[in-house]
């Protein structure tokens, strides 16, 4: 059987429906990459795939009923971090996934397993940074509002810790980089995509935008951090590595 | 708030900053009453210049101190800026960072006014207004003053996730000589009050459902390091008792930081123990992780820890003679023993062997420090060290090979084997 270019609509239904594909056609020889990735000129047949509910849910029941929660959860994060051929290594770890009676999660002898859990962690630590380095403020309608710009697209996955957080407050939080944000009303939380593209300079406190008392925050913020510090024990290194410098734009107190 | 509040933040916070533990984890508070907050995730919001996680908001509720403790900032005869919050400004400061995901939770200490429970009660008014009428479901951890009464305990203990009372020096004599006010008993009393009450309350969560949660996180201590003469022997023995004693969940080590030109002090200028905090912090989850006899690492024999190496390595090679082991077939608890080898990558070893013999190559893409790691294991491969060195021999590799990592004066705080 020859060789396949599956090209999916980077949307995760619709590779979950290539996979499906790859399986019902019985392809042997495939790359599974988005439509913008994929380089014309390569060999091969292509194959072009439509998102499907139906086949999108058969394989994630039938990973279900394979894996254990952690192990879907990794299969997931590792989609999300949008690095290229990471669809290939899903694939040869689903694959594996499906060839063996007894599970495979800690088989890490194996490359694909053992790259799905690098890239798993390299994602949630994003997630966890996201978690840690957002920083919400307080806007004119009351709601408190983050630009983020991710490495990796981490919302889905940070969206359940910010629900249960801050369950009494309005809040946004945005990507800037994927131009798309959840929003929380008190009942719910939505997808949203501004119609503008927002003022990237998000250490805006003009009060037009922001409550007044929101430069205040900020001003006792800062303070506390420059206070909190011991000279003596000074270490930037360590500091450099807990907080690289391409997060301290998101900062208050760094900037 | 206003420009006073700004004065009094940096004042208090300043005062606060060397207290060293700011853990938030532990307690798992839901937000069950669709109030503001949570705890468990114990993030850590941002780190200070000097590396240290600052997950909840620090301060002292003030700076006034009837006491002389002679290690610290805020004594009675330190002339410096004093300034006391009120309790609604710690409150509007706690939630509207916890509302901007600043932080975690608070963190309140203070001087002792007047005397322990005309303070103790202030700290607890706080905690009372965040739980109860701000519905604030954060993280609290208070720290006890000394000499105060069960009954604020008590109520403390309803409203907190954590209490400590700082033990402040590894032994009474240490105590004794530095803080001359103080007596351990005071100490010790509020401490064993509350293991007492965390245990019947778990026995009553048991039969009665709706029994309130009690200090859900339990309680910690501090030790600092290196203000007088103890050895890192009687640090440690000291550490194991209380965790012993009064199911402690975590002991903090915070080398002295000199303050003062006191005599019985190190003076200004004396470099703080980093290395030597870090060594302590390691033997601690050597004896709460890796199933490690605090005996095995300290004792008459070696009552100090080695600081160019770490505590492991250090009780390998005196322990040559259990060594090497088989990677492929050892427990967990021996692997665990293997330096060069945590907590992560011992787990991944034990899974990763039902499925094949494991080699030099795997083991490097688990994440086991090989160039350490391979003076006490075998695995599955013809290669493997001479087995005839000593243990002089082996040391010096390790240091040669780890570049800078373990010299003294390039401390890494918190990197654990
Ligand atoms: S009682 Fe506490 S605040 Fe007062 S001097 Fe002693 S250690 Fe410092």
């Amino acid at each position: 059987m020859g060789y396949h270019s599956v090209i999916y609509e980077g949307t995760w239904q619709s590779f979950l429906t290539a996979i499906f594909e790859i399986y019902e056609r019985k392809l042997d020889q495939v790359t599974i990459c988005t439509k913008e990735r994929f380089q014309p000129g390569v060999f091969g047949d292509q194959l072009v795939i439509h998102a499907d509910e139906q086949k999108a849910k058969r394989v994630w029941m039938g990973l279900k009923s394979k894996l254990s929660k952690e192990g879907l959860n990794k299969i997931f994060a590792c989609y999300l971090s949008e690095l290229d051929g990471i669809e290939n290594i899903l694939l040869a770890y689903i694959r594996l996934v499906f060839s063996n009676d007894q599970s495979i999660e800690q088989a890490y002898g194996d490359a694909a397993v053992l790259r799905v859990s690098q890239v798993n962690r390299i994602v949630h630590r994003e997630k966890h940074r996201m978690e840690a380095f957002i920083r919400f403020k307080l806007t004119q309608d009351d709601i408190f509002y983050a630009a983020i710009e991710p490495d990796f697209n981490v919302i889905p996955l940070i969206l359940g810790h910010f629900k249960r957080r801050y369950a009494d407050q309005k809040w946004i939080i945005y990507d800037l980089k994927r131009k798309y944000g959840i929003y929380y009303d008190l009942q719910k939380v939505e997808e949203i995509t501004f119609a503008f593209t927002p003022d990237a300079n998000i250490c805006d406190t003009n009060t037009i935008y922001f409550k007044e008392d929101e430069a205040l925050y900020q001003a006792l913020w800062k303070d506390y951090f420059k206070h909190v510090n011991i000279v003596s024990r000074k270490n930037t290194k360590l500091h450099l590595q807990y907080v690289p410098k391409r997060y301290w734009k998101y900062l208050v107190e760094k900037y | 708030m206003s420009d006073r509040v700004r004065e009094k933040l940096q004042i208090l916070a300043d005062a606060a900053k060397y207290d060293v533990s700011c853990s938030s984890s532990g307690s798992n508070r839901k937000n069950h009453n669709k109030g503001l907050g949570d705890t468990g995730s114990g993030i850590c919001h941002t780190f200070t210049e000097d590396g240290r996680c600052v997950s909840l908001l620090k301060i002292l509720f003030t700076n006034v101190c009837i006491y002389d403790c002679a290690y610290c900032v805020t004594r009675k005869s330190n002339d410096i800026q004093r300034a006391a919050f009120t309790v609604q400004e710690v409150v509007d400061l706690t939630m509207n960072f916890y509302r901007r995901n600043y932080i975690e939770g608070l963190f309140l200490s203070s001087g002792i006014f007047k005397n322990a429970d005309y303070t103790m009660e202030r700290l607890v008014q706080v905690a009372k207004k965040l739980r109860t009428e701000h519905k604030f479901n954060g993280y609290i951890h208070l720290k006890s003053i000394p000499g105060a009464s069960d009954e604020l305990m008590h109520e403390a203990g309803l409203y907190a996730d954590r209490l400590s009372i700082n033990i402040e020096m590894p032994t009474e004599n240490g105590l004794k000589l530095l803080a001359p006010d103080k007596n351990r008993k005071d100490m010790i009393q509020p401490m064993n009050y509350i293991k007492n009450e965390i245990i019947l309350h778990k026995e009553e969560k048991k039969i009665f459902k709706k029994t309130p949660i009690f200090t859900p996180a339990g309680q910690s201590t501090q030790m600092i390091i290196g203000a007088t003469k103890e050895t890192d022997k009687d640090i440690m023995y000291t550490a194991s008792s209380l965790y012993k004693g009064f199911n402690l969940k975590r002991v903090y080590y915070s080398g002295y930081v000199p303050i003062s030109n006191d005599t019985r002090l190190p003076g200004l200028g004396t470099a703080v123990p980093m290395v030597r905090e870090n060594r302590l912090y390691q033997t601690d989850w050597l004896m709460r992780f890796y199933g490690f006899n605090i005996q095995e690492l300290l004792n008459d024999a070696n009552p100090h820890l080695d600081l160019d190496i770490d505590p492991k390595l250090s009780w390998a090679l005196r322990n040559l003679n259990q060594f090497p082991i088989d990677i492929n077939k050892a427990d967990l608890q021996l692997i665990l023993r293997v330096p060069g080898i945590g907590l992560k990558s011992a787990q991944k070893i034990v899974g990763a062997r039902k499925f094949q013999q494991l080699n030099w190559e795997h083991l490097k893409k688990i994440g086991v420090a090989i160039n350490r790691a391979k003076y006490f294991i075998s695995c599955n491969s013809r290669q493997h060290e001479r087995r005839d060195l000593t243990e002089m021999k082996i040391k010096q590799f390790i240091l040669a090979g780890s570049g800078s990592k373990y010299l003294k004066n390039n401390p890494q705080q918190l990197v654990l084997f």
